[in-house]
This record gives C-alpha cells, structure tokens and sequence, in this order.
C-alpha cells in the first residue's frame, strides 16, 4: 500500500532530471564571476605568498648554511691553531730538555776536568814535597849521621872529603837495599 | 506539500516528492517554481560571496608566519593545487589550471555543504540545472583545450585508441565516441546531482516520517519509533558531511582527469 503512495507520489513529482533554465544560467554566471575573481585576484595572491614563502625559507636557509660555513672555518682555525700551540709546546719541552742535558753534560765534563786539574795539582804538589823532603831529609840524614857517626867513632872524622864520600856510599848501599827490598 | 498541512487523526503518510526540493520562487515571492529567481540560486550566489570573502580576507595581508585563517585558507588552497592540479596534471602545465580547480572545488564544496546547514538545507547540486551547468563549462572547457594543443586532429586522437588491432577499430571507435563525448559529461554531472539529490531526500525523508510517527500516529512504540529515527538522521547527517566533500572532491578530480586527458591526448 505504501509502494503504491510511493509511485504515486513520484508520478505525481517532478522529474529531477529536468534541469531549470534559470538555474543553469544563475549557476554559469555565477561560477564565471567567481572564476573571474579566482584567476585575476586570489589565486595570483596565494601564488605570492606561497612565492614569498619559499623565497625567505630558501634565502633562511642559505643564512643558516653561510653562518654554519663560517662557524665550522672558525672551529677549523681554532683546532690549527690549538695543533700549532701544542706543537710549540712539545717543541719547546724538547728543546728545554736538550738544552738541560747539554748543560748538565757541560757541568759533568766541567767538573771531571776540574777534578782532574785539583788531582793532578795535588799530584804535582805531592810529588814536590816529596822531593823538597827526600832532598832535605837526604841532607839532614847526612849531617846527622855524620855527626853521629863521628861522635860514635869520635875520632875526628874532620875530614869533609871522606865524610861525604862515607855518606854517600851508605847512602848507596841504604838505596840498594831500598831496591832490593822493593824487588822482593 | 501536504506533508507540512495539520496533522489529522486519519492522516496517511505521505512521503516527500522531488517537487517537494522545488520551492516557490523568492522573486516573486511565492511563485511557482521555475518561474523566476529562487532560494536554490540566493545560495549559488551567497556561495560565490562566502568563497571571495573568506580567501581574499585571508590572503589580504600575507604574513611569512601565518595566522589561523591564512593557514587554513593557504592549506585549502595548497591542497587543490598540490593533491589536484600538480598531481594529476603534471608538473609542466598544472600552473595555469589552478585557479579553474580551486574554484570549481570551492563553488562546489560549498554547496554541497550549503545541505548540512540549517535553513539553508539544500544542496545547490541537488538541482540538476546547476550541476549540468558546471559540466557544460567543463565539457567545453577540456574540449577547448584539446582543440587548442592538438588542432582538428584531437578528436581523432580522442577517439582512436593506439595499440589496438584494426579489425577492432569499427567496435572501439564507437565506444569511444560513445564514452567520451557523450556518457562523460552526463556521468560528470548525474553524480553529483544524484549524490546531492539523495543526501536530500533521506533529510527530507527522515523528518517528514519522524513527525509523522511521533505526531500524527497514537502507538507509543510507533512514537518512540520516531525518536530513533532522529537519532539514527544524526548518523546520517554525518555521513552527508562526508559524501558532501568526497562529491565536491570527485567532481575537481574528474575536472583535472579529463583537463590533462586533453592535454596530453598523444601521449598514449
């Protein structure tokens, strides 16, 4: 029963299909103008701006790589010059402890001559004294055992010639024996 | 009409006739429909007001950074001409198709959308003048522009598909005729009217057979039948909403579709 309204009713409505003449005139129209506004006024300005857009974010970041170029040539400049400084450093120690050593063999070698010359001196002066005492101990010993002798002997041994001739040979045979002594 | 007289004890229902989305007209008041100037055209051209308005007022003074509805303007904007005209045109010519995409996306999305408002209620597309309308401009429009790159000779090229054996020519040929210049704009037009058209109908449908069950029937279960009726039009409120913008969408994506078909008619 309601179908049949249904039918009715449909038959009794327009057909959709069926365009109004007006509708289709207001609706061309309307769509020309606003076509005519889109293309001559808003899509150019949105073309702009999105233009404008992609020009400052490109010309940002052509900013931003520049500052960042410019930061990494500085961070470059300061890790050579941070190398440079540290081999100055290292150069610098080096030479430090070259030139120490050098001074230190300097005053090694300054001090073993020095030590060199005082024992040779000493030597020197020694082997000086030693002779001063031989000498005079030589002609002490004489005159002492000459006048001992001749005390002992107290006969009047006055005779310089003999004396000196005694001494010498007792001092010979003292020296033979000295070697002799030294040899064994 | 008999839909809105005083409901009576012995009242059948009736249900809503496609007469029923013909109003009278507005100038002069009251007319019969067809007569003069109606609401469905106050609404075509209130679109076309709201669409400058709103994307000039936006776009006024660009910022760099922009605020809320140059943002929304310019995403609008951008998604027609990146996800419509660059993506289907190609990236060589879309440039000057951009403005005929955004506005017929704009012109017809609004309209539509004119069915989910209240008083406003009906979709402009529902009407099948309008929709003709802007399929005639396209239909012109593509045709115009195969004319113009490829000379008399874009309707053999349109017609005559290449890679196809001769002896099917006298079938396909047609079939081409048939498909492109003939089926292509009604298809392009129908569509839209008769999503539009339907969309208003289950509106009208559904408030008419709600009032009918809650006001003129005495059953209570019937009355309460009516309440979920309500609720279930919410439903399919949402669901318009939603076809509304998927139709508009169709629409601008057939527009572009048959643009670069011309276009780049000898490419295939």
């Amino acid at each position: 029963m309601i179908s049949n309204e249904l039918i009715l009713a449909a038959e009794a409505g327009a057909n959709p299909l069926l365009p109004n003449p007006w509708e289709i005139l207001v609706t061309a129209a309307g769509f020309a103008v606003l076509l005519f506004i889109v293309v001559k006024y808003i899509a150019p300005a949105f073309e702009k701006s999105y233009q404008d857009r992609v020009t400052a974010i490109e010309g940002g970041l052509e900013k931003a790589e520049a500052a960042q170029a410019e930061a990494n040539a500085t961070l470059e400049q300061y890790k050579a010059q941070l190398l440079e400084a540290r081999t100055e450093a290292n150069r610098i120690r080096e030479d430090a402890r070259e030139e120490g050593a050098l001074i230190l063999a300097e005053l090694k070698t300054k001090a073993a001559e020095e030590s060199a010359r005082i024992t040779e001196q000493a030597h020197r002066q020694i082997e000086a004294e030693r002779t001063a005492a031989v000498t005079s101990l030589r002609a002490e010993v004489g005159t002492l055992a000459t006048s001992l002798a001749s005390k002992i002997v107290d006969e009047a041994l006055e005779n310089d010639e003999r004396s000196a001739r005694v001494v010498n040979k007792f001092l010979a045979d003292l020296e033979s024996q000295q070697n002799a002594g030294a040899s064994n | 009409m008999t839909a809105f007289a005083l409901p009576t004890a012995t009242e059948p229902y009736v249900p809503p006739s496609i007469s029923d989305t013909h109003l009278p007209e507005v100038l002069p008041w009251l007319a019969e429909y067809g007569t003069g100037f109606g609401k469905q055209m106050i609404m075509i051209i209130l679109s076309i007001i709201l669409i400058v308005w709103f994307f000039k007022s936006a776009i006024k003074n660009p910022k760099l950074v922009p605020g809320k509805a140059q943002f929304l303007a310019e995403s609008a904007y951008g998604f027609v001409r990146n996800s419509v005209g660059r993506d289907i045109i190609g990236e060589k010519n879309f440039a000057q198709w951009v403005p005929l995409l955004f506005a017929t996306f704009f012109f017809v999305l609004l309209n539509n959308l004119f069915g989910a408002i209240p008083f406003l209620q009906i979709p402009s597309f529902s009407h099948a003048g309008s929709a003709y309308a802007m399929a005639i401009i396209i239909y012109g429009t593509w045709i115009a522009v195969g004319v113009k790159n490829h000379g008399i000779r874009y309707f053999k090229l349109a017609v005559v598909p290449s890679g196809v054996p001769n002896w099917i020519m006298p079938l396909m040929v047609p079939l081409e005729i048939i498909s492109n210049f003939i089926v292509r704009p009604l298809t392009h037009s129908l569509r839209l009217m008769a999503t539009m058209l339907s969309g208003h109908i289950i509106v009208m449908l559904a408030a008419t057979g709600a009032r009918h069950l809650i006001m003129v029937q005495e059953s209570l279960a019937l009355n309460a039948v009516g309440v979920l009726v309500i609720v279930g039009s919410v439903a399919m409120y949402f669901l318009e909403l939603l076809i509304m913008v998927l139709q508009a969408f169709v629409f601008t994506l057939l527009t572009a579709i048959y643009i670069q078909g011309a276009l780049d008619a000898d490419a295939h």
